[in-house]
């Protein structure tokens, strides 16, 4: 059995010859994996879904009614001649990579990832494998995150200099991951945290799991918001400039997403303030988390994948890019990031 | 170098003209004199020369970054902007150093004197004692580029409210051919002999686009209409016997139009004139084109000044026997410069622009239908009371310009942008039709909103059939109207033909490739308006 043959590159998406499923399909299929609830890997339209029991929920949430399975991280299915797992890739809450293999040959499938730890969701666990198909969203050189804690004490600088003006911080983020992520960054801040609803009922799916998120406050059409002046807002970036937003007067605005160490890309957000918080990972991390696969052969997806494949090649890797529909909508690959 | 990256950090923080002005006036209050002047210099544009070559500053930042030099092109093809490419890129600093601004700048000016193998060391040296801001600040005063959102208008004001005094006062001070080395911020801001220079220009004014109806300005009897010239704006300043030409953009372009110099022997010292300077062929503007040629030359051999000779159409007289006229009416201040300039002779380099006299709004737009005619864009309605106000006023002066010319034409190429629109596709290469051919005609890059440049990326990325470098070849499919104010020919162009001021008009998504329109019809609007 030839190493190309444990999944394929098609026009559905990543596909398993052997188990008969795909993996992050962007074309409905009969039966597919899922590595995490973004909209662009977990689509609808599957008639069966496969995904860790952090995931489902949020899916059934976004998907409404769909036949879905849950399994456990490190548990190992048989599908067809297939072995399947999925481990955790640290992305999103209940985010995994997916291990496939077949006849001893061993792909990765990334999904979505970041390393070390963020205080929320299960942290990413290196898989060994032959193939590791990786994303890379932030593949360049100029993209290196600094620490969490000294992200978070931007932010609650920020947010403490509204207060003090009586202003509201209205802080953009993607509704699933990363506010939760930024909830739990700035739950000893300076006040209340108000949320928009489809932040909120990310939110609720995820406490019902279990997840310890700090309080919030709905912002719904009778909330009394004059009585929570100097509080922090946090609403997906859609919702800026919709007259939702206006109820919160001369509010600071701010966004947290990875391309914010871009000034081209802040400016054209035209926010007050930008903050580099992404849960993709990192030029560093991207390239511990290929060093320690072991993998010879690397496939790149998303992101300047021309640009980080050669440099892989040059590595000692056999990098190649494999095109495909994951964060193929800027707004939302930007948002997510 | 703190203090100076904490202001860059501050105003890059907000979106906000006013808290711009408040940021930008604190540092005024706060700031040592010498900084104050730098700063004062660079937020006009006075930046110092740029000491080291930029491809040195690439293969440094790659080394030390330990990345091929590929990676760092290809990065910084994507940031967009190299300052901060390599602010981003370099590993951590060892030290936290701290000179003041002017130190920084007499570092880097240091440098001129030095080999180039003598300056990396000094280079890399000033590197490791900066802070990621510090260093993309350093970079771009190393670079010489330094354009960060704050606008002339905008620190002028702010000094203005910091030294408490009249803003179009300093907007005057702060105009002309001075730098940090050959003034003090007191002689500069304080001293009260303020014509100390003779070279100094006026603050420009600036007319906006008249978007209504142009009888909405009320009875045509208050209004005085000009040709809208396709020149360059100019000021002519005739003091003690001497010369100087000046562009909006505050360059000196004295030695660029030397038949302006004949001036002097018709006009007397102590006028100084606004204008447009066009290249003449006797009776009429020549088009841009043959301007353009003008323009990149800072000397002009014989040919040119002979095939493209320039003259100043003056429309506003700024100083007279010595006088500021600027808070005269404009009616006045006309009148006195048609008196100065009716005595001169056909061959002077210096014409009244014509007045345009029509008996109603509907006889001026008749008139002004006509203007490609005269190789003019349109009118100018200046108010008759109107002073000559200090940059953009509302209401006072307006530009009534013809509607571009359009034509419907086909995307087939597109690459990134730089800088804001690093990441989106926002330069299109347009083509029309010729048979079952697609030939390229112009470029394009504005127009279009924020949202359609995301939606017309995200359909790039999805119909690339191949790629040359950064440039994408796509399906042809998107028709877009392309707008542009000049047709010439052009034999460096592959279509022939060259446009002034492309843009997106509009996203035709109404219409198919077939509907597009065809090279014959680019050669005749080539032959209607060439």
């Amino acid at each position: 059995m030839t190493c190309a043959s444990v999944l394929h590159f098609t026009e559905r998406g990543i596909f398993c010859p052997a188990g008969e499923f795909y993996i992050d399909p962007w074309r409905p299929v009969d039966r597919a994996l899922i590595t995490h609830a973004h909209a662009d890997h977990a689509r609808w339209g599957h008639r069966h879904y496969l995904a860790t029991h952090g995931t489902v929920p949020v899916m059934r949430h976004r998907l409404g009614d769909i036949t879905a399975e849950a399994i456990s991280y490190g548990e190992k299915r048989k599908i067809g001649d297939a072995t399947v797992s999925f481990h955790p890739a640290g992305h999103v809450p209940g985010s995994a990579q997916i291990r496939v293999e077949v006849g001893g040959e061993v792909w990765v499938v990334s999904g979505d990832y970041k390393l070390g730890p963020d205080g929320l969701c299960e942290e990413f666990a290196p898989v060994r494998c032959h193939s590791f198909i990786s994303e890379c969203t932030f593949g360049l050189p100029v993209f290196r995150w600094q620490p969490q804690p000294l992200v978070a004490q931007q932010i609650l600088d920020w947010w403490q200099a509204n207060a003090d003006e009586g202003r509201f911080s209205l802080l953009g983020a993607y509704s699933l991951g990363k506010a939760q992520r930024l909830l739990h960054m700035l739950r000893d801040g300076p006040g209340p945290i108000l949320t928009h609803g489809a932040v909120e009922n990310v939110n609720e799916v995820l406490r019902a799991q279990g997840l310890p998120l700090p309080d919030t406050i709905r912002v719904t059409p009778d909330l009394d918001v004059k009585g929570h002046k100097g509080a922090l807002v946090i609403a997906p970036p859609s919702a800026f400039g919709s007259s939702w937003a206006r109820r919160f007067g001369q509010a600071s605005t701010g966004f947290a997403s990875g391309w914010m160490q871009l000034r081209g890309v802040r400016r054209r957000r035209a926010m007050d303030r930008g903050f580099v918080v992404s849960d993709h990972a990192d030029w560093p991390e991207l390239h511990r988390a290929i060093t320690e696969t072991g993998a010879e052969n690397i496939y790149v997806t998303h992101g300047y994948t021309d640009i980080f494949a050669r440099h892989l090649n040059e590595a000692g890797f056999n990098a190649q890019v494999v095109p495909t529909e994951f964060g193929t909508d800027e707004d939302e690959a930007e948002d997510a990031a | 170098m703190k203090r100076f990256a904490a202001l860059f950090t501050q105003l890059d923080q907000t979106t906000k003209t006013l808290r711009k002005t408040k940021i930008l006036r604190a540092y005024f209050e706060s700031a040592p004199d010498s900084d104050k002047l730098w700063a004062a210099a660079l937020f006009s544009g006075r930046r110092p020369k740029r000491a080291v070559n930029t491809t040195r500053l690439r293969e440094w930042a790659a080394e030390q970054a330990d990345i091929p030099l590929w990676l760092f092109e290809d990065t910084y093809a994507i940031v967009g902007d190299l300052a901060e490419t390599i602010a981003l890129v370099l590993p951590p600093p060892n030290r936290a150093d701290d000179h003041s601004l002017t130190d920084m700048i007499a570092r880097l000016r240091s440098l001129s004197a030095l080999d180039e193998s003598e300056r990396k060391p000094v280079i890399l040296d000033l590197w490791d004692g900066l802070d990621q801001t510090e260093r993309m600040v350093f970079n771009k005063l190393l670079t010489g580029g330094f354009r960060i959102g704050v606008s002339q208008k905008l620190m002028t004001r702010a000094l203005a409210q910091a030294v408490g005094r009249d803003e179009a006062e300093i907007a005057h001070r702060l105009m002309g051919d001075w730098t940090p080395d050959s003034t003090t911020w007191h002689a500069l801001i304080e001293a009260e002999d303020a014509s100390a220079d003779l070279s100094r220009p006026y603050p420009f004014a600036l007319a906006y686009q008249l978007d209504d109806p142009p009888d909405s300005l009320g009875s045509l009897d208050d209004w005085q209409a000009e040709w809208k010239w396709d020149g360059i704006r100019g000021q002519l300043i005739l003091r003690e016997g001497q010369h100087f030409t000046w562009s909006r953009g505050e360059e000196l372009m004295t030695d660029r139009f030397p038949e302006l110099a004949r001036a002097t022997d018709f006009l007397p010292p102590g006028t100084v004139l606004d204008g447009e300077i066009v290249a003449w062929d006797g009776t009429a503007p020549l088009p841009f084109n043959d301007l353009q040629k003008r323009i990149g030359r800072k000397t002009v051999p014989k040919k040119l000044l002979k095939e493209a000779p320039v003259i100043l159409l003056a429309y506003d007289l700024l100083e007279h026997q010595g006088q500021d006229m600027r808070d005269q009416p404009l009616a006045q201040r006309r009148a006195t410069l048609d008196a100065l300039l009716a005595a001169l002779p056909e061959d002077a380099p210096v014409r009244a622009s014509p007045l345009i006299h029509a008996n109603s709004w509907d006889d001026l737009a008749a008139i002004r239908a006509k203007a490609r005619d005269h190789r003019s864009e349109g009118l100018m309605l200046k108010h008759r009371e109107s002073p000559y106000f200090v940059g953009r006023k509302k209401g006072d002066w307006w530009k009534w310009k013809l509607d571009p010319l359009t034509i419907d034409a086909v995307m087939i190429y597109a690459q990134a942008g730089h800088g804001r629109r690093a990441n989106l596709f926002t330069d299109f290469t347009f083509a029309v039709r010729d048979g079952n051919a697609l030939v390229p005609f112009t470029k394009a890059y504005s127009g279009l909103t924020d949202a359609e440049f995301r939606q017309i990326t995200q359909w790039v990325r999805k119909n690339t059939t191949e790629r040359f470098g950064p440039v994408r070849q796509v399906t042809p499919h998107h028709v877009f109207e392309i707008a542009f104010e000049g047709i010439q020919r052009s034999p460096r162009h592959k279509s022939g033909v060259a446009l002034r001021f492309p843009r997106m008009a509009r996203w035709r998504q109404d219409l198919s490739i077939s509907d597009a329109d065809t090279l014959d019809h680019l050669h005749d609007l080539l032959d209607r308006y060439g």
